[in-house]
């Protein structure tokens, strides 16, 4: 076990490097680090605010302010369904209600077993295509209720690997580089 | 790659027109966020395979460009020079199209745009009534160039507004009288004179002796508004232009981009192109081989609406959670890292180099008011707006100020589909509020909008139908705000908790004589109260639904009753003599609630029902009734 921590301290300790250690870029680096685990760990916030300064407070203010941050562990593949006007009024509700029934959990959460973690997301910007969900790397567009079970389905299959990869792309890239 | 000087550009971007001269075709594919989720990169992908094959290699040319802003229609190609418009292509059809077009020389009708999907197909792009009425200035190389190549960019005429800057060797103040007499406002939905913006910032730091900073707020958060992202996507050498000639007149060396978590292509694309102007030395030091240094770093949002207030933007980019400040001291004197900065929308940075290569007396002749004393005179230039909802041509479209809600609803927008009448036009996101069909003759500008209770704000425009309930979405707007109020202040935390409230006992059926009345003077708190404005302006979609649709909170209140048939308590669903027995409702339907023989009407129990509406989703006869 102590070992798995040691590796993802590592981890960490690049994300904190690629952004210099410099305290302005810590909510990037929190953004690295959920992109990493799919969650912030408290040692690894404990990790950031040793390493740039930043005390606890702050960073757990900021881990609960910002949508883009958990404190508990997301599932493997994320589902977020726009709810942004365009999608609301073309029947955003009745999606993320067929996907909360047949996952079992309520928006926010993630399935018992990680494999899914359910959002409604305010405005993905394809108004265009509404209604309007995005599962893992893919963005669907012209979702209705009757196509929620089939969607669960094709995703359920996919490898764990392959998502993981897309999760993990961008984390400790520092933007300017 | 050898720097690009103001000696070399015109000699740059002949040599990139010679390169596409040299083609007889090119192919615009749209790589834009809507196509590329309707699969439009294997099209590309196709059309180059296809294109090789066949040995044309050298005589077409596939691009792929940012969004084209007709996203309904999407995978969308545009064939230059004609402007041949095809839409919902298909990877399978692309040997049958480059057949047709290229070796029979006939376009390929299928893929041709229809008005309502059945007339004559419209074959070229600008005869499409959708693009027909636009003016494009922001948008103006949507669709038309390879954003991921910078020369491409600069044949267009990237660039040329900096040269001419930097060659004139105009100062700060000559620069920034030219964007005053221009009556430029902000594009993000303040409206504020970005001149006098600018003249401030000027100012302040002379006065104190500080260098400033410039902004560019790409946290586009309003629901069903995706202007900024389709100009990242599009044309980004535009912002990264408009940020140089900012810098260049408040003297600033150092420039950030605050942009959306949910926009992960316009982030892509905006990386490439800021490198790119790098390593072509139009970002950096010896900028245009000048004395000039400016450079342009991005800080990433992490989801949080609020941050596109500017002081909040500039907590956040400084690491700090995004709330707001109240602002005594403005921005522009004491903004980020506490210094002189200059915050704008996406949008007005890219129409900046335009302004300044044909001159501020030819913005300012488009649009209306008379902006040649004060730019609070009118309102001058362009507005994108993203034309949604339940709209049959929708998308992104850049329409002069003073155009009436009705041309860009129905002359633009094709009118509503499905045979459903026209309801309300939501403008200003959850700032703003909702126009009844009275409203639609009003000119589209800053202040025509707010006198009609509503706003212009950075251009989403939701079109609804009979089909909505207003007080749905009114409450929709409050939940939305309830979530990202960031809480600092008590009457915006308090009192949208307390507008939630009020709008969701409405719509149980629940609702009160006196409601009404104490929605409005909730609403007057909110406005009077708040800190920023998100707060103040936050009660917009409730005062204004209540003022022009009150009907239909009386038909809540006082029958019980949601006319729209949305208000789920108040509803219940019914299977009507349309019905063909063909039982996909009754495969679909999660409670079991649907019985009924094969070929024979169906019928709901409505003790299982739960109104998730799946089988009015899969109904092909629109025999699933609400009422």
């Amino acid at each position: 076990m102590g070992c798995v921590v040691c590796r993802d301290m590592i981890d960490v300790d690049a994300i904190v490097d690629g952004w210099g250690g410099d305290d302005e870029f810590v909510i990037e680096m929190l953004q690295g680090v959920q992109g990493r685990f799919r969650y912030l760990p408290e040692a690894a916030l404990e990790r950031i605010s040793e390493r740039t300064g930043a005390d606890m407070g702050r960073l757990y203010h900021i881990a609960t302010f910002y949508k883009a941050f958990s404190l508990t562990p997301r599932g493997e593949v994320a589902i977020q369904v726009c709810t942004g006007t365009a999608c609301h009024v073309q029947g955003s509700v009745r999606v993320i209600e067929a996907f909360s029934r047949e996952l079992g959990v309520q928006p926010g959460k993630s399935t018992k077993d990680l494999k899914f973690s359910l959002d409604g997301v305010r405005c993905l910007g394809c108004c265009g295509l509404a209604p309007v969900v995005t599962i893992g790397p893919d963005l669907i567009g012209g979702v209705d209720s009757s196509k929620v079970p089939r969607l669960i389905k094709k995703y359920g299959r996919i490898p764990a690997a392959s998502t993981k990869k897309t999760a993990k792309a961008g984390a400790g890239e520092r933007a300017d580089a | 790659m050898p720097k690009v000087t103001l000696d070399n550009l015109d000699a740059v971007a002949q040599q990139a027109e010679r390169e596409r001269a040299g083609y007889k075709a090119m192919l615009m594919v749209c790589a834009g966020t809507g196509c590329v989720s309707a699969k439009s990169l294997p099209i590309r992908d196709a059309l180059r395979g296809e294109i090789d094959r066949r040995g044309l290699g050298s005589a077409i040319k596939v691009v792929a460009t940012g969004c084209n802003g007709f996203c309904a229609h999407g995978p969308i190609c545009v064939v230059e020079p004609e402007g041949v418009f095809y839409e919902r292509l298909k990877a399978e059809a692309v040997p049958e199209l480059i057949e047709s077009h290229f070796v029979k020389g006939k376009p390929l009708e299928k893929f041709l745009y229809r008005k309502n999907g059945k007339e004559r197909p419209i074959p070229l792009e600008k005869d499409i009534e959708f693009f027909a009425k636009q003016h494009c200035i922001a948008l103006r190389n949507r669709g038309k160039i390879d954003p991921e190549n910078i020369a491409d960019a600069i044949r267009a005429g990237a660039y040329r507004a900096i040269h001419k800057v930097l060659r004139e060797g105009a100062d700060g103040d000559a620069i920034v009288a030219q964007i005053v007499r221009s009556g430029i406002r902000g594009r993000g939905g303040g409206g504020f004179p970005t001149g006098l913006k600018w003249k401030s910032c000027l100012e302040a730091a002379r006065k104190r002796g500080v260098p400033p900073f410039v902004v560019c707020n790409g946290d586009e958060g309003d629901p069903g508004a995706f202007m900024d992202r389709s100009i990242v996507e599009a044309d980004p050498h535009a912002v990264i232009e408009g940020m140089l000639i900012g810098a260049k007149a408040v003297g600033a060396t150092e420039g950030f981009v605050y942009i959306r978590l949910e926009y992960p292509l316009a982030l892509e694309r905006l990386r490439k192109a800021i490198a790119e102007a790098r390593e072509w030395g139009l970002l950096g030091t010896g900028i245009l081989g000048t004395d000039m240094e400016f450079d342009i770093r991005i800080h990433q949002g992490a989801g949080a609406f609020v941050c596109g207030e500017s002081t909040a933007l500039m907590a956040s980019m400084e690491g700090r959670p995004g709330e707001p400040r109240a602002k005594y001291v403005h921005t522009v004197e004491y903004g980020y890292r506490n210094q002189p900065t200059v915050l704008n929308n996406v949008e007005t940075w890219a129409n900046i180099p335009q302004i300044i290569r044909r001159g501020p007396e030819w913005f300012a002749s488009i649009g209306t008011g008379d902006v040649s004393l004060s730019p609070w005179g009118g309102s001058s230039g362009t507005k994108v707006f993203s034309l949604v909802g339940n709209v049959r041509n929708s998308g992104l479209v850049e329409v002069p100020m003073g155009i009436t809600l009705r041309e860009i609803v129905f002359d633009i927008g094709g009118g509503i589909p499905d045979g459903r009448s026209f309801k309300a036009v939501q403008t200003g996101g959850p700032s703003g509020g909702c126009l009844p069909e009275s409203k639609l003759d009003l000119p589209v500008d800053f202040d025509t909008l707010v006198e009609a209770g509503s706003m212009m704000g950075s251009g989403g425009m939701i079109v609804m139908d009979d089909r909505t309930c207003m007080v749905d979405v009114a409450r929709y707007f409050v939940d939305f705000l309830c979530d990202e109020s960031c809480g600092k202040c008590t009457p915006c935390r308090e009192g949208l908790v307390n507008l939630r409230e009020v709008l969701t006992r409405i719509t149980r059926g629940e609702g009160r004589e006196s409601d009404l009345g104490l929605l409005e003077d909730l609403g007057a708190v909110l406005t009077d109260g708040s800190l920023c404005g998100l707060g103040q302006t936050a009660a917009n979609p409730v005062l204004s639904t209540v003022r022009n649709f009150r009907e239909e909170y009386e038909a809540h209140i006082h029958d019980r009753r949601c006319p729209a048939g949305i208000c789920k308590d108040l509803v219940k669903y019914s299977i009507s003599f349309e019905c063909t027995g063909c039982g996909a409702c009754v495969k679909v339907c999660p409670t079991n609630a649907i019985t009924g023989e094969t070929k024979k009407l169906h019928l709901i129990d409505e003790v299982l029902c739960i109104k998730c509406g799946t089988c009015m989703d899969v109904c092909k006869f629109d025999a699933v009734k609400v009422q």
